[in-house]
């Protein structure tokens, strides 16, 4: 399983391809994801302005973040996530549910020496894709994987 | 006055691995009480951790951490009996600092 993704990481394959992927228009430096609380972000109703909202406006997609998370959750009250990223130099990771009512739901700067992953636990609105954003190097990365709820967890 | 988190910081493989419980509501502003009326927001919005006066981990949350949040993590560094401190902030102002030893 995965041997492809893993032949491509030892490979060295992944720099060139973040290389291009960087060429083709990943170049907006723009503020740290978690300095401060970013209330533009968190209560950006949909994916596309909260990555706006976080500067992440362009982003690529990434094989070197991984995401641990149930395939079905039958409880979206309490959804684990966990985040790993093996993209060197991570600074921050944020999660983000598609289909909730607000789409951020948390973000995590990595300062040097802390372990580039995180777990946690979410709440799902309903079934939707969730996304794990890595900025490393200045650059954003994204992964995403549909999660699919049986009892929602926000309303009521 | 919000409970104490619970922390446990294991010390493995020259790092040191983080868990965190807190007690919080974590209420989104979404639901509506019985009377149907809306009830307020009340959640964490940022969490960071210390050791040795550096910051380990920092955090930003919206509404959507799921109640009690639980948070994991891990760094380099740091050894059995050294302490490590853990803040958070909600959205009205609340305040929990707990500490924890190294095991």
């Amino acid at each position: 399983m995965n041997q492809t993704r893993r032949n491509v990481l030892k490979a060295g394959g992944g720099a060139s391809l973040y290389a291009l992927l960087a060429a083709a228009g990943m170049l907006r430096p723009d503020a740290a994801l978690a300095a401060d609380w970013n209330q533009k972000a968190f209560e950006a109703k949909n994916l596309k302005d909260a990555f706006d909202a976080l500067g992440a406006g362009s982003r690529a997609d990434s094989i070197g973040i991984f995401m641990t998370a149930p395939e079905i959750a039958e409880n979206g009250a309490v959804v684990p996530i966990g985040a790993v990223s093996k993209l060197p130099g991570t600074e921050s990771i944020a999660i983000l549910i598609a289909k909730n009512p607000t789409a951020l739901a948390a973000s995590f700067d990595i300062p040097l020496g802390t372990e580039p992953a995180v777990s946690t636990r979410v709440k799902m609105a309903e079934t939707s894709d969730v996304l794990v954003l890595v900025k490393a190097q200045g650059k954003y990365y994204v992964t995403k994987k549909e999660i699919k709820v049986t009892i929602g967890g926000c309303g009521g | 006055m919000a409970d104490p988190m619970r922390i446990r910081a294991v010390a493995k493989d020259g790092g040191v691995n983080v868990k965190i419980l807190m007690a919080h509501e974590m209420e989104t502003g979404q639901r509506k009480d019985g009377a149907g009326k809306p009830i307020p927001a009340h959640f964490i919005q940022h969490v960071s951790a210390t050791w040795q006066g550096k910051v380990v981990l920092s955090a930003n949350w919206g509404t959507a951490i799921a109640k009690n949040p639980f948070l994991e993590f891990s760094f380099k560094g740091g050894q059995k009996g050294e302490k490590i401190q853990v803040t958070w902030t909600d959205n009205k102002g609340d305040k929990r600092t707990d500490e924890a030893t190294i095991n």
